[in-house]
């Protein structure tokens, strides 16, 4: 029964910790998901870091002059270059740790962004930073569109939802392309270490970061971070559609440690993928043939998850 | 004691860059720029520089880089030209407002279309108002002598700001020049270790780089204003100072064989050597005219140009960049701007010449001369004219 460590924590000291380093009094929306993921990430963290954000909801909420909700290190520049944002400081404080002019040895260098952020503008300088090796850990907080500017589709927006540039019309049913798969093009960089998490599993999530943190090279983390405002949904159902992304292996929780595949969560069957499309408006006009089609895609995609867990499938 | 070498003037610009004993270079390769980053990755991999050497994907991404690194509190470098500098375009505006002092020497390259990776400003222009700190030079000393300023102006706590070094692509960072270099011990007295003040640190956490609403950005952006201005009197301060050490002096602008001339030539860059020599034989010939040359670029210096030029009835001024549809060379509306409030002011002529790489000879200095004081008599129809170009 390892999965139990999907659900609870490892042991009595590994339970949340009650210091915040994501404060509350910013001004995400009532039930964001990827502000509870960051205050979870950043819980798992711990003090020796320094955060780099890139431009998008978390920067907008969290750092509004003169305020900030950050008691770690952190700086946001622009919105594609996180990666190479963090590649300069750990490069820096490596080289002033070796001169002897700071002395910053253990200290881990977080990139934060979003699901735009990360697999469309930010894509070239998240790549350039994993193929240099650099010891940092990149955290894509999913919430499968570009939030923050008003819930334009991006390329890991899923198949067939409707977002305000890929709006379900007579003719349309929104999205018409399927979700990018960002942690397969992580793990084609043959990088250390590579997972995914969702709020909903807490422990889950924060073992993950942890193991980043240990990691020693480029970590990358794919987290699902359901968003009400753009999905669609009653903002009470945040967790419950994060539990549901995984049940119905619409995302389900793995990690890629030295290219080895591994699920955090083996589901002997999938719930049917209805059950997590109904709750949300995004998908509400999805007729029944579209809706089969994603429960075929959904169901190939988790097969060859499989194969690659088992060892089958080469990446 | 210092020597004097023979060296093509990129290598002599790295070698400099090891001498101010940079932590990071991030850094891209383009044309004109790339025997700059070459040699640069030599002396870290011969142990000559102790540095970080980040071969970036790209210009965005070395720019970003240099973000990072400098908010780390690194002594950090890059070097870019033309098309490169452009892809940095909007990273440039986040080095200077969020106040990291990062030194770029920028081997001046023209725009595509068509691609052209010959010199002219057309990369310089497009950066204007970027915030940084922008120095232009002449020749190889020059580079060599103001990449050195270029760190202790930038990390000074009264600046701290990115400064550009201009040099022209191929005219002056392909040449081979008799360069003095500094003995290191003068240099490491001359230029202290960085010290930023509030770099990104678990032991004393910052937040930088927040978003600002309208009730406060216009004071953000009045303050960068301010202290863009002020950081003039510390360039001085340390031109002097380098002057001092090291026996070469500089100033935002510099005039030969100007003073109580009529008709005044205004040159940026390496083309101002040529252009010394053709004043040099139009003087011989009994001609009125003398040469000033714009070194400093931003802060834009003012003062120093009205005075340069009270005595002058003609100023022609030569740009190596284009304001499409515009008023010509943005050197020289710039110099009109200046100069429009004072009551005794010089008729201003704008050329726009040395694009994408051509030359421009003495000869071609002097028929510049000749046809600006020309126009300043009988006037043209033209805002501009570009020198030599067939119609």
């Amino acid at each position: 029964m390892a999965e139990h460590a999907v659900y609870t924590p490892k042991s009595i000291t590994d339970l949340i910790a009650e210091e915040e380093r994501f404060t509350p009094g910013h001004r995400a929306c009532i039930g964001c998901g990827e502000a509870l993921a960051v205050r979870l990430t950043c819980k798992a963290l711990g003090n020796n870091v320094i955060i780099v954000n890139a431009t998008g909801c978390m920067e907008i909420v969290s750092s509004q002059l003169p305020y900030t909700s950050w008691t770690v290190p952190w700086i946001h520049t622009l919105f594609e270059n996180t990666a190479a944002v963090a590649s300069g400081i750990e490069a820096g404080l490596k080289i002033l740790t070796k001169k002897g002019r700071r002395l910053l040895p253990d200290v881990k260098v977080v990139a934060m962004a979003g699901d735009g952020g990360t697999s469309g503008i930010g894509i070239q300088a998240l790549s350039g930073a994993l193929e240099r090796g650099h010891n940092f850990i990149y955290i894509c907080f999913d919430n499968e569109a570009y939030m923050n500017t008003g819930i334009q589709r991006s390329s890991a927006t899923p198949y067939g939802a409707s977002t305000t540039t890929s709006p379900a019309g007579k003719v349309s049913i929104g999205q018409i392309t399927w979700k990018k798969n960002m942690p397969a093009i992580a793990v084609a960089h043959d990088i250390p270490y590579v997972a995914t998490a969702c709020p909903t599993y807490p422990f889950d999530l924060m073992t993950k970061v942890s193991k980043a943190v240990a990691t020693n090279g480029p970590s990358y983390l794919h987290i699902l971070s359901v968003c009400p405002t753009g999905w669609r949904c009653p903002t009470e159902l945040t967790i419950e559609i994060g539990r549901l992304a995984v049940q119905t292996g619409i995302f389900p929780l793995y990690e890629v440690e030295n290219g080895k595949y591994k699920l955090s969560l083996d589901l002997l069957k999938l719930r049917p993928v209805t059950d997590y499309l109904k709750l949300q408006g995004r998908f509400r006009h999805l007729s029944e043939d579209v809706i089969n089609e994603i429960q075929q895609r959904v169901n190939e995609e988790y097969a060859k998850l499989k194969e690659k867990v088992d060892g089958k499938s080469l990446a | 004691m210092a020597t004097k070498t023979g060296i093509e003037v990129s290598i002599a610009l790295s070698e400099a860059v090891r001498l101010a004993n940079a932590d990071v270079v991030a850094a891209y390769p383009i044309t004109p720029q790339t025997h700059i980053v070459e040699h640069l990755a030599e002396l870290v991999a011969d142990g000559e520089l102790d540095a970080a050497y980040i071969p970036v994907e790209s210009e965005h991404s070395a720019m970003s880089a240099c973000l990072g690194s400098a908010a780390a509190g690194a002594r950090t470098f890059t070097a870019t030209a033309g098309q490169g500098l452009e892809l940095m375009h909007e990273v440039l505006y986040v080095a200077s407002s969020m106040r990291l002092p990062i030194v770029m020497a920028v081997a001046n390259r023209a725009l595509s279309a068509p691609l052209s990776v010959w010199g002219d400003h057309s990369d310089v222009m497009a950066v204007r108002d970027t915030g940084w700190i922008q120095i232009f030079t002449e020749n190889g000393q020059e580079v060599v002598d103001n990449v050195l300023c270029a760190f202790r102006i930038a990390e000074d706590r009264r600046v701290l700001l990115p400064v550009m070094i201009h040099l022209d692509g191929f005219h002056l960072s392909h040449m081979i020049e008799p360069i003095t270099f500094p003995e290191q011990n003068k240099v490491d007295q001359f230029l202290p270790p960085n010290d930023y003040p509030l770099p990104l640190d678990p032991n004393r956490p910052v937040t930088m780089g927040d978003f600002g609403p309208p009730f406060i950005y216009s004071e953000t952006k009045w303050a960068q204003e301010v202290n863009l201005k002020a950081a003039k009197e510390v360039v001085l301060q340390v031109w002097n100072e380098f002057g001092d050490a090291f026996g070469r002096h500089y100033s935002p602008v510099e005039g030969y064989r100007y003073e109580g001339c009529r008709v005044l030539l205004l040159t940026m860059g390496s083309f101002s050597e040529t252009a010394m020599t053709a004043i040099d034989k139009m003087r011989s010939e009994g001609k009125d005219v003398g040469l000033m040359r714009l070194r400093l670029w931003r802060p834009f210096p003012f003062d120093e140009i009205r005075h340069t030029v009270k005595d002058a009835e003609v100023l022609i001024v030569l740009d190596r960049a284009l304001s499409f549809g515009g008023p010509g060379g943005p050197v020289c509306s710039e110099i009109k701007a200046a100069l429009y409030q004072v009551d005794k002011k010089p008729k201003i002529v704008s050329f726009v010449g040395g694009l994408g790489g051509r030359d421009i000879s003495v000869a071609g200095f002097e028929d510049i001369v000749n046809r600006g004081i020309e126009i300043s008599e009988t006037g043209s129809s033209r805002e501009f004219e570009i020198f030599g170009v067939r119609e």
